[in-house]
């Protein structure tokens, strides 16, 4: 199975928070309440977890995508 | 020391604004050449984006190609120019509008695209005038094939990023949007869309008549051909100079009439770029590698000279300043941490603030990188990174006596008047 991640649509996501609480081992808030996304795979472990954080964001800004997908932003080494 | 003649391939001496006449009998006609030979030329030269994030232009082109498939396609000149340093690509497209379009015709043929537009910025008006006049030229002589259309944007920051563009000439505000779809996937109406800073399209014309070859005779396997550097601040001659990634910074300084006052620092790219010590760029080239080295990448082509006489806090604060302010205000790190960011540099610049405000200002330099749509807030957040490592003592010095002999002095790096709207 492709691995997966976590990945915030940052236009869309109005720091309602709700996703550090409800997977706090991929993701933090930053000082003004947006998340900060941890890169690495979700394992089986925290799936559930992932799922229920993308499911419950008000804005639908949250959403998992393979590890490898293109064209995040999150690689600042990575060119447009 | 006598350095070898510069290599002059868009930017001849005199620069005086050439016309059709005279690039025809500079160059002579375009070549009609064969889409896959085209894009297969532009992939060997090694030709990448000087619009910043230097991209594989060849890439691009077959990208788009591809997704067009023999379908419809657009073409975009890109010639916003939002770098207040930089004024590169507008020396090169009041000099040299030919050769430009050129570049846009032979880009629209291979990649089958109906329209081919150049994007300005309402800044700058003298630009679009002569680039109008340039396009009628073409126009009585009938046979150009391609009908080139002046699309023109805010004059703000971010409007000359590729998805503001896209978004721009589709009627829409000139802000980026989130990728994907990259451009080349979805971008003006739909449709597959090739953006291309006008200095890159120029690179790519000339590759079209002389080839690959020809264009990595100069500069090095990795950084081949020529590239346009804005060279300012405090240098007796600023300007644009043609250089090649075999070029010192102290070669460009040399050719720039030599420094004004001892240097203490080098911005390297633009306002998006890095702060380098003097003396840690001086002997260095411009080419990716060594740039690297020091934590630089040649962006938009800016150097800019800070002398021991001028205050880099200053510097840096007013910068910072006008980077929070073109935000798009779309994502929260960017709308919210910028002006944040502004506000804490500003209080250590002027002496209000604690000591512990320089930690802080490190830690929003991690958190925000790489949280925006697009590469605002990076660029911004590089930038002070660069600046708390670079002027890491004059900055205790701030936090502690508020002024320092230089932070009156009048500003080096200008920033510009903002328009309210975004069309």
């Amino acid at each position: 199975m492709v691995k997966q991640r976590l990945r915030v649509d940052p236009i869309k996501c109005k720091a309602h928070g709700m996703c550090s609480e409800l997977i706090p081992e991929r993701i933090r808030l930053d000082d003004w309440g947006y998340p900060i996304i941890d890169p690495r795979a979700i394992g089986p472990d925290l799936l559930a977890h992932a799922r229920r954080a993308v499911a419950e964001c008000p804005r639908a800004a949250l959403r998992i995508v393979g590890v490898d997908e293109p064209g995040a932003r999150d690689r600042p080494d990575d060119p447009d | 020391m006598t350095a070898a003649v510069p290599t002059a391939r868009l930017l001849p001496f005199p620069r005086v604004p050439e016309d059709l006449t005279a690039h025809l009998s500079r160059h002579g006609e375009r070549p009609r050449l064969d889409a896959g030979l085209l894009v297969k030329s532009i992939e060997e030269s090694g030709l990448r984006g000087r619009g910043g994030a230097a991209f594989p232009t060849g890439t691009k082109w077959r990208a788009v190609m591809q997704r067009a498939a023999g379908g419809d396609a657009v073409v975009i000149a890109n010639a916003a120019e939002s770098e207040p340093a930089s004024f590169k690509d507008r020396t090169l497209l009041t000099v040299r509008p030919h050769l430009v379009l050129d570049g846009l015709e032979q880009a629209a043929e291979a990649v089958g695209a109906r329209r081919a537009i150049v994007y300005v910025s309402r800044a700058h008006g003298e630009l679009r005038r002569s680039l109008v006049a340039a396009i009628g030229e073409r126009r009585r002589r009938a046979d150009s094939g391609v009908f080139v259309e002046v699309v023109t944007g805010p004059n703000r920051y971010v409007a000359g990023e590729e998805t503001a563009v896209t978004a721009r000439v589709s009627g829409r505000l000139a802000k980026p949007r989130a990728v994907p779809p990259r451009p080349f996937q979805r971008g003006v109406d739909g449709l597959p869309t090739l953006v291309q800073n006008v200095e890159t399209l120029a690179h790519a014309a000339l590759v079209a008549r002389f080839g690959a070859g020809w264009y990595r005779s100069v500069g090095t396997p990795k950084t081949p051909g020529t590239t346009l550097v804005t060279a300012t601040g405090a240098l007796r001659m600023a300007g644009v100079l043609e250089v090649d990634s075999t070029t010192t910074i102290a070669e460009i300084v040399e050719r720039s009439g030599g420094v004004s006052a001892e240097p203490a620092a080098v911005l390297v790219g633009g306002y998006f770029g890095r702060w380098v010590a003097a003396d840690a760029i001086w002997q260095r080239t411009i080419d990716v590698d060594a740039l690297r080295g020091v934590g630089a990448t040649l962006g938009a082509g800016v150097i800019a000279v800070l002398p021991v006489t001028a205050c880099g806090v200053a510097e840096t604060d007013r910068v910072l300043t006008y980077l929070a302010g073109q935000t798009a205000g779309q994502c929260g790190p960017c709308r919210v941490g910028l002006p944040a960011i502004a506000e804490t540099f500003h209080k250590v610049a002027i002496g209000s603030a604690r000591p512990a405000a320089l930690d802080l200002l490190a830690r929003w330099a991690t958190d925000v990188l790489g949280r925006g749509a697009c590469r605002h807030p990076d660029g911004a957040v590089l930038f002070l990174a660069s600046a708390l490592q670079v002027f890491a003592t004059d900055l205790r010095h701030h936090v502690r006596s508020g002024v320092c002999r230089f932070s009156g002095q009048p500003a080096l790096l200008g920033v510009p008047e903002t328009e309210a709207g975004w069309w």
